[in-house]
């Protein structure tokens, strides 16, 4: 069994009365693909806006490469190499994928932009995630299909050298063409040795793609199973509550 | 979009996870030669990113129509009257891109300049203060009055047509608190005059040209040295020659018509205005900062999706902050060509020609949704309204006509602005 890079145990999050997380463990493992899966109310946002420093846990340890650390900024996260790439993606419209891929981090020479090594190390990126649809790194992302966008936020945070990866829902909206062209680019971020937590409520999706998954059921983590020792049939028991996970002999 | 590339085939077999070689990159609209250029130039224009093309192309058209109409239109010294008079319309429309591109608006940019040419011309006249010293205390009232805006728009968050809106009616109370009712000053500095009504020597005109080219050429051959060095592909090298020529040509024919005598005296008048290379300077400057800089490039990232700029690291706050102060800064400038051009400064300087520069960034193609829109986009929508203005002033129309056409040509060119965002994929409502 791999050493995991981000490791939770006992995390709490209240809104007032309200115990979103009530003790969640999670773990993520490098080169691999962890679903979080879980209906909604079950605490899959909060978990992940914690791990991005958006929303700090209340309690709980978070183990990033064995190593207790605090995430109470998006700056912890980002420093740690723990990159978000938002279900309302975050791109501009107006500006073509380079400039879109370096934005808020422009490589400069003289003060000015450095249009060429930015353009190579983005087309270098998409290449390395298998981007075969993309004619011009430097179209507008306007012009870009959903899976197109999906993909170019994927390669941004592979630019930024991100150890962990977490998507939330990547393929919520999109066709099934679209869906596969993402899921590809899933494993071949995960195929680079970057540590990916796929949000998603499509259970097809994560049969595909995951390694393990982690099933969160009303604030509490009910499982943590490698994709190949389970069923559908029982992941969607333990999302709805009518079966519990029974670890004996499972994973470590 | 370039008409064929090698790697954009699609596979089928999308899962499996074949090891791909990282040396071919993807496209980067560079490739082929001088015509591939131009089909994806042409491409990029039917897919609706029109850019200021409507406007050159309007120009030309009402300076065809007018040249038949009038036989003055034609002439060196009303091609010279035109650049003068369009001058504050540029530099103002210029001023607004800023705001505009982050969707915002400054109803106040004119009455802005005005304000700090009262207070320029009270400072000269009453004061007796130095003039340039009191120039320079003009463009800080600008500087403040922009951050004035900036800090009520972007901290505290009421939106920029409100404020400024507040403020185009509290600057013209204010112009006449400071110039007195009826007031009317004298702009009787020389070197103020001079911006407007003399000329450059001819020789000078000649460099300005050469300066300019040179730099258009240099900035070309960096981008490509910076491609070079990081191993992508550049663009044909004709191009850079091409476009560098038709500058040049263009530029020349300019120069030359503007080195003619245009006297109807015995004095010969001829030279390029010295508002000219004022004009082209700031144009080249601002260009270069919205093109080349972190900062120009976050202006359009905040035009574009406010949010994802946030997200990014980018201090939305002080972009949108400092847009305003560049703008009310370079409004100024706008209002001292004004105050030149007409010789005096009265208590409604600058009280007309706000939305005359909003016209003049539309009808260029800059998008009043903002993240769409160049500098020189707005220096030809302004040379379009300047045109018409010059024109039928020629042909001795009632003056009425002028506003009419202005205003027919402003919603012709913001329904192509829509319409394009149409045809690029976008709804009417968004963005």
């Amino acid at each position: 069994m791999d050493t995991p890079i981000i490791e939770l145990t006992g995390v709490v999050k209240s809104f007032g009365p309200v115990n979103v997380l009530r003790g969640v463990e999670l773990r993520a493992y490098p080169g691999k693909v962890t679903a979080l899966v879980g209906d909604n109310g079950a605490g899959k946002s909060t978990l992940i806006k914690g791990l991005a420093g958006v929303q700090p846990y209340d309690e709980g340890e978070v183990r990033f490469e064995g190593q207790p650390v605090s995430l109470t900024h998006p700056r912890d996260a980002s420093a740690l190499g723990i990159e978000v790439v938002y279900q309302d993606l975050a791109l501009c419209d107006n500006l073509d994928i380079v400039q879109n891929m370096f934005l808020g981090r422009e490589e400069l020479v003289g003060g000015t932009l450095d249009e060429g090594k930015m353009e190579r190390q983005s087309s270098e990126a998409l290449r390395a995630l298998n981007v075969r649809t993309v004619k011009s790194v430097r179209q507008k992302v306007a012009s870009l299909s959903g899976g197109q966008r999906q993909t170019v936020a994927i390669a941004r945070a592979v630019l930024k050298k991100a150890k962990v990866v977490i998507l939330d829902e990547p393929t919520a909206a999109l066709g099934v063409a679209q869906t596969e062209q993402v899921l590809n680019t899933v494993q071949r971020l995960a195929a680079q040795g970057v540590a990916v937590i796929i949000i998603s409520h499509n259970l097809a999706d994560v049969f595909k793609v995951a390694d393990y998954i982690s099933v969160l059921y009303l604030g509490t983590m009910v499982a943590e199973v490698a994709t190949a020792e389970t069923t559908y049939d029982d992941v969607v028991g333990y999302i709805t509550g009518s079966k519990t996970y029974d670890p004996s002999g499972a994973r470590a | 979009m370039s008409a064929s590339s090698s790697n954009d085939t699609a596979t089928t077999n999308t899962t499996t996870l074949l090891p791909e070689s990282v040396d071919s990159l993807i496209g980067s609209g560079q490739e082929g030669g001088v015509g591939d250029q131009v089909r994806a130039w042409w491409s990029r224009v039917r897919g609706g990113e029109m850019g200021a093309l409507p406007a050159v192309g309007g120009f030309i058209v009402l300076a065809v129509l007018f040249s038949f109409l009038s036989p003055y239109f034609l002439t060196e010294r009303n091609f010279a009257n035109f650049l003068t008079q369009a001058a504050e319309l540029v530099m103002l429309g210029m001023a607004l891109v800023f705001v505009i591109l982050l969707g915002e608006i400054d109803l106040s940019a004119g009455v802005t300049g005005g304000l700090a040419m009262c207070v320029w011309v009270v400072l000269v006249d009453v004061t007796k203060l130095n003039w340039l010293l009191a120039l320079l205390i003009a463009f800080v009232v600008g500087l403040a009055v922009g951050s004035f805006i900036g800090f009520f728009v972007a901290r505290i968050g009421i939106p920029s047509f409100v404020v400024t809106l507040g403020l185009f009616l509290g600057f013209q109370g204010l112009e006449l608190i400071i110039i007195g009712t009826g007031g009317n000053y004298q702009v009787q500095t020389p070197a103020i005059v001079a911006i407007m009504n003399n000329n450059l020597p001819v020789w000078a005109g000649w460099l300005m040209l050469a300066v300019f080219v040179a730099l258009s050429l240099a900035t070309a051959f960096w981008d490509r040295s910076r491609r070079t060095a990081a191993n992508v592909p550049n663009g044909p090298l004709s191009l850079v020659w091409i476009k560098s020529g038709a500058l040049l040509v263009l530029g020349g024919l300019a120069v030359f018509l503007l080195s003619q005598d245009r006297s109807s005296s015995i004095i010969s008048i001829r030279g390029v205005p010295i508002v000219v290379p004022i004009v082209l300077a700031v144009l080249w400057i601002g260009t270069f900062v919205l093109d080349r800089t972190k900062f120009g490039r976050y202006i359009y990232a905040v035009g574009g999706n406010a949010e994802a700029a946030r997200r990014s690291g980018v201090n939305v706050v002080l972009i949108r902050f400092l847009v305003f102060v560049i703008c009310s800064f370079l409004a100024v400038g706008s209002g001292l060509f004004t105050a030149a051009r007409v010789g005096s400064i009265d208590a409604t300087a600058g009280k007309d020609i706000v939305l005359s520069g909003v016209a003049a960034a539309v009808v260029g193609g800059v998008s009043l949704f903002g993240g769409r829109g160049r500098l020189v986009h707005a220096a030809v929508g302004a040379l379009v309204i300047a045109v018409i203005t010059n024109g039928l002033g020629l042909l001795n129309l009632p003056s009425g006509i002028n506003n009419v056409i202005a205003g027919a040509v402003l919603v012709l060119a913001a329904t192509i602005d829509a319409l394009s965002r149409l045809r690029a994929g976008g709804s009417l409502l968004r963005r």
